[in-house]
């Protein structure tokens, strides 16, 4: 069992990424499951750039065993008003200038739910967003 | 069909080396990044306007082969720093998204 911790910083798009691309590269080192390093990457970095976007940054907890990979992605940005609407492709509050970077589809969300194996989130308005999710081996 | 391969028939330019021998087994066209995260098949080359440091991300994490930047968008210093480190290919062309997919789509349908 391996736990890894990061930062994600906010508002720094140059950075966002690096979270996700770290675990890729140690679950490669590991020689874990190609597909579910892929839904890993995937579902971690989408996550991330969230954090990025819509709540200032983050903190990326991950939990890695033979069986499993368990992310939790946890923030004290604005909290998510309304879950479903936000789980909905295409559904998105992202600002013109992160639009211009290429995010801001609204297929965020949806992206994560598809490429786990589980996933949750707890959110508050006012206190921020918490996603847990799994994806097994 | 090497990376190497497909910047000599498209008569690319290279604007970073990377694997260069790499297979490139799949397309994709697409510039929003979040839409080319759920759909960029592993050993796609992805012909794309964005050349930011988030395209260089979005293509190492799903394993594409290459980005060949259309209609000859840029590539941001931090970008090609980053592929460099990633060993992620950049090629570049003239000629649009569209264009381009035609014709890596007949590169693709030749036999080996
Ligand atoms: N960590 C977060 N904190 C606050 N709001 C969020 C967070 N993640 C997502 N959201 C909200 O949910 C919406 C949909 O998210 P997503 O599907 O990733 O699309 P996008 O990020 O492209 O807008 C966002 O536009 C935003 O309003
Ligand atoms: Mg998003």
């Amino acid at each position: 069992m391996l736990t890894l911790r990061y930062e994600v910083p906010g508002d720094d798009f140059t950075r966002a990424g690096e979270a996700s691309s770290d675990v890729k590269r140690k679950l490669k080192q590991l020689g874990y499951n190609p597909e579910a390093i892929r839904k890993v990457a995937i579902a971690m970095y989408e996550g991330e750039i969230n954090m990025v976007i819509h709540a200032g940054g983050g903190e990326a907890i991950v939990d890695i065993d033979p069986r499993q990979v368990h992310v939790v992605l946890r923030d004290h940005g604005p909290g998510i008003p309304d879950v479903e609407k936000a789980m909905q492709e295409g559904w998105s509050t992202a600002p013109d200038n992160v639009r211009n970077l290429g995010f801001g589809a609204g297929m965020g969300l949806p992206n994560i739910k598809k490429y786990t194996d589980e996933f949750r989130i707890d959110t508050a308005v006012g206190e921020g967003t918490t996603l847990t999710m799994t994806v097994f081996a | 069909m090497t990376v190497r391969d497909l910047a000599q028939r498209l008569g690319a330019e290279i604007l970073v080396e990377g694997e260069l021998d790499r297979p490139v087994t799949a397309g994709y066209a697409g510039d929003l990044l979040s839409w080319v995260m759920a759909r960029l098949p592993e050993g796609a080359a992805w012909l794309t306007v964005m050349g930011n440091l988030n395209a260089v991300a979005v293509c190492s994490l799903k394993d594409g082969a290459c980005i060949v930047l259309t209609e000859n968008a840029s590539l941001d210093a931090n970008a090609q720093a980053r592929a460099g480190l990633e060993g992620i290919p950049v090629l570049r062309v003239e000629q649009g998204s569209y264009e381009t997919a035609v014709r890596l789509a007949a590169l693709l349908g030749e036999q080996p």
